[in-house]
């Protein structure tokens, strides 16, 4: 788990997707690229934005449910509980990789 | 040469003439009967109230084996199939949400432009936008 969560986040074009999720929760994936290319200057193909999509919903910081014919993406953030329990409470911690 | 036409493929010719017409405006130009039954085989078409003699809009019937996957993959990400000019997007997504329209991204500015993306009924996503 925690291993694909930092992959996740290692990446600046990941987390600036994680910004647009948490500043409006159900983004289609045409919304994402439009935001990503029009406030971030970010000149991607869908399909790189998509793989991007992929990784975040493989470490569960974004989850997508269907609505009508549409994708919506949301951000999860539970999993970013696992670098607060694991160096900001240690008491709390359980054994980490 | 000028651009004269485009076209959008419909579940059905009745419903995206109902939409179209009497949900965002437009008024209807041509319709000729094409084949049976003849309320879903028309040439059918709309134009802007505020400029009748301007590019038309077809409402295409989507019969076609191939529009069916391709419309699916558009609507799953979102992505439009053609986008109208409005004056102002923030007011025509008020006008349209209280008329029961939804949209799949709010009105959001990107720059020079503002967009928003709705929902036709008939298998479409439409974007609206306006400039400045």
């Amino acid at each position: 788990m925690s291993d694909e969560l930092f992959k996740a986040l290692a990446d600046p074009t990941r987390r600036k997707i994680l910004d647009e999720l948490s500043e409006r929760s159900g983004q289609t994936l045409f919304e994402i690229c439009a935001r990503l290319v029009s406030k971030h200057a970010v000149s991607m193909s869908r399909q790189a934005i998509s793989q991007h999509l992929a990784v975040l919903e493989t470490a569960g910081l974004v989850e997508s449910r269907r609505e009508g014919r549409q994708k919506f993406h949301h951000m999860n953030p539970a999993p970013l509980r696992h670098i607060t329990e694991r160096w900001l409470r240690p008491d709390e911690r359980k054994s980490s990789p | 040469m000028r651009i004269h036409l485009n076209s959008v493929f419909v579940d059905s010719q009745v419903k995206a003439l109902d939409f179209y017409t009497n949900v965002l405006g437009f008024v209807k130009k041509h319709d000729v009967p094409l084949g049976e039954p003849s309320e879903e085989n028309r040439w059918l078409t709309v134009v802007s109230p505020e400029n009748p003699e301007g590019a038309e809009l077809l409402l295409e019937p989507s019969g076609h084996p191939a529009v069916g996957p391709y419309r699916e993959a558009l609507a799953d990400d979102g992505i439009p199939a053609t986008q109208f000019a409005v004056d102002d997007v923030h007011a025509e997504y008020k006008r349209l949400r209280e008329l029961g329209v939804r949209f799949t991204q709010e009105p959001l500015e990107m720059g020079p432009v503002t967009t928003a993306v709705l929902d036709d009924t008939c298998g479409n996503l439409i974007q609206i936008m306006h400039e400045g």
